[in-house]
């Protein structure tokens, strides 16, 4: 546990120390309060919820999560430091849970940054506590997949532009799934085999702040999927 | 204390190590020297555990380098090629890390940190980010970071690449004063590095080791020692020739004032001088000049890896 705690301290401090962490925070504040209060006309709708501001972050996240992961394993290959990292004595599971902690604590810091949102609704009228916070959790479980799905994709490969690609198309893809069986409902029980795997369709539940345990179990399961794929992957160099 | 038996790397159809062995004993200064590409790098990865064999096996202390991979890695201090760091972060705040991952307890880790920049000379970049530092620098943090858990081996891959004369002659000291108390691996293809640090020089070449032992031996095992001689009389060069031990009798000089200078080589390491010279006495030869000379690991180096 403390080799974890090394690796979760020295990842995080790389995305606060630079001014790319802050660029980023910045500029996904921006794009997803903007979503909320512009393109959805918040002030309008007369409607103290932050449903609109859920309902879009599935596709925000799209674009934000696989930013945050790109660099986690393709810069240390580029760099070479993966040299140093792996002849450390730390076993391939801590390096990596290391760093999926420290992109999900800064994702959680990003997120944090909306707390300007649920403070404007108590202001205006009289919101649903219970379901804001339910919604948050959500958010951060469905984030948690999508971070475990980027951080793979950046294990295979030492170029973070392709990383960052990789993981958009993967994520898409899945989140396509939820979306396709609609205009498609005649096919069969296979439908439900593409709902149960989207990201998408667990979320409905989630932006209505409700917590089912399915939903729960789901994105935990993509979360220890793709970790292990990713430690697999790291030791697939031992391979003979 | 570190055994590598018959050890074999394959990269797809690349046979970039093919069926080495070597011991390395405890306090040995052990050098691999090489042209670029030979396999060095290579065998140090795997003897890190960065890489597995695709054969044989390497043990250290009696464990295995791949079953008992993190007690391995806990005894090994490795230097990368190229000195990768964390270029991001300053150098105590790396080498805090680096100690924390080593196991150093948090009330220590203070002193070793302070330890190892007053030995490797960080006093005045503690605070400063890697990536801004000089390549120098940067070996140096490399180092730093090698030794902070005060390893039992150490390993350094091409550590004076790069570096400028007075750096170079820092770090060869730094080698010769660990190899006191560590065992030290390092590897070059700079000969007068391997020569000033090494006890032991291990010659690689396309994968294979070619040549092994001190300098001394390897100048004599592979070129054995030259006789230089200028000589006046008849038909000298056959009767050298026809002598079992003179090997590779030839005319370096022509005739000048009747002497012709010749180019022999014994066989070992003793030189062949005293027995030219009786040679000469008893053909009637006059002898000008004569004198022996050692094969300067430069031309050990050429014989072993051109051929």
């Amino acid at each position: 546990m403390r080799n974890v705690l090394a690796i979760f301290k020295k990842e995080f401090f790389s995305y606060i120390a630079s001014p790319v962490g802050f660029v980023f925070i910045i500029f996904y504040t921006l794009v997803a309060n903007g979503f909320f209060l512009i393109v959805q006309d918040f002030f309008r709708q007369g409607q103290v919820t932050m449903r609109g501001y859920f309902y879009v972050l599935p596709w925000i996240f799209l674009f934000f999560v696989p930013a945050i992961t790109m660099r986690l394993w393709a810069e240390e290959k580029k760099m070479g430091s993966i040299e140093l990292l792996l002849t450390m004595p730390l076993t391939e599971f801590q390096i990596i849970f290391g760093k999926f902690l420290a992109a999900f604590a800064f994702l959680c810091v990003t997120m944090s940054f909306s707390i300007t949102i649920p403070i404007t609704l108590g202001l205006l009228g009289d919101p649903d506590a219970g379901v804001i916070l339910g919604s948050y959790i959500g958010a951060m479980l469905m984030g948690g997949a999508y971070l475990a799905i980027g951080l793979y994709f950046s294990s295979l490969t030492d170029n973070q532009v392709v990383a960052f690609i990789f993981s958009l198309v993967a994520i898409f893809v899945l989140l396509l799934a939820g979306i396709v069986p609609m205009y498609l409902n005649k096919v069969g029980p296979i439908v439900y085999v593409f709902e149960y795997i989207s990201l998408l369709t667990h979320f409905h539940n989630v932006a209505r702040g409700v917590i089912d345990t399915r939903d729960v179990i789901y994105y935990v399961s993509i979360i220890v999927l793709f970790l292990f794929l990713n430690i697999k992957n790291i030791e697939a160099r031992k391979w003979r | 204390m570190i055994k590598v038996d018959s050890l074999s790397k394959r990269y797809g159809r690349v046979l970039a190590v093919d069926n080495i062995s070597f011991n390395i004993e405890k306090g040995e200064v052990v050098g691999l020297l090489g042209p670029n590409g030979a396999g060095k790098t290579t065998t140090m990865k795997m003897l890190t555990s960065f890489l597995p064999c695709t054969a044989g096996r390497i043990t250290v202390d009696g464990l295995d380098v791949f079953g008992d991979s993190l007690k391995v890695r806990q005894r090994i201090g490795y230097l990368p090629e190229n000195c990768p760091l964390y270029m991001d972060m300053e150098v105590e705040q790396f080498l805090k890390f680096c100690a924390e991952i080593r196991g150093i307890d948090s009330s220590k880790r203070k002193k070793a940190v302070d330890k190892m920049i007053a030995e490797c000379d960080l006093k005045k970049v503690t605070h400063k980010i890697i990536s801004h530092l000089s390549k120098g620098y940067r070996q140096r943090v490399g180092l730093a970071q090698a030794m902070i858990h005060d390893p039992d081996i150490l390993i350094m891959d091409e550590p004076t690449s790069g570096l400028d004369p007075n750096q170079i002659r820092d770090i060869l000291n730094l080698i010769n004063n660990l190899g006191q108390q560590k065992t030290v691996i390092h590897s070059t293809h700079i000969l007068t590095e391997a020569e000033s640090t090494s006890k032991r020089i291990l010659i690689i070449n396309n994968g294979k080791i070619v040549g092994e032992g001190t300098p001394e031996q390897l100048s004599a095992q592979s070129a054995g020692t030259a006789v230089f001689a200028a000589i006046k009389g008849e038909d000298v060069q056959a009767k050298l020739e026809a002598v079992d031990f003179i090997k590779d009798v030839s005319k370096t000089k022509d005739a000048d004032d009747g002497y012709v200078q010749y180019a022999m080589h014994g066989q070992s390491e003793d030189s062949i001088a005293e027995d030219v010279f009786k040679l000469a006495v008893t053909n009637g030869w006059v002898i000008n000049e004569l004198h022996t000379q050692k094969a300067s690991l430069e031309d050990v180096f050429a014989r072993l890896t051109r051929g």
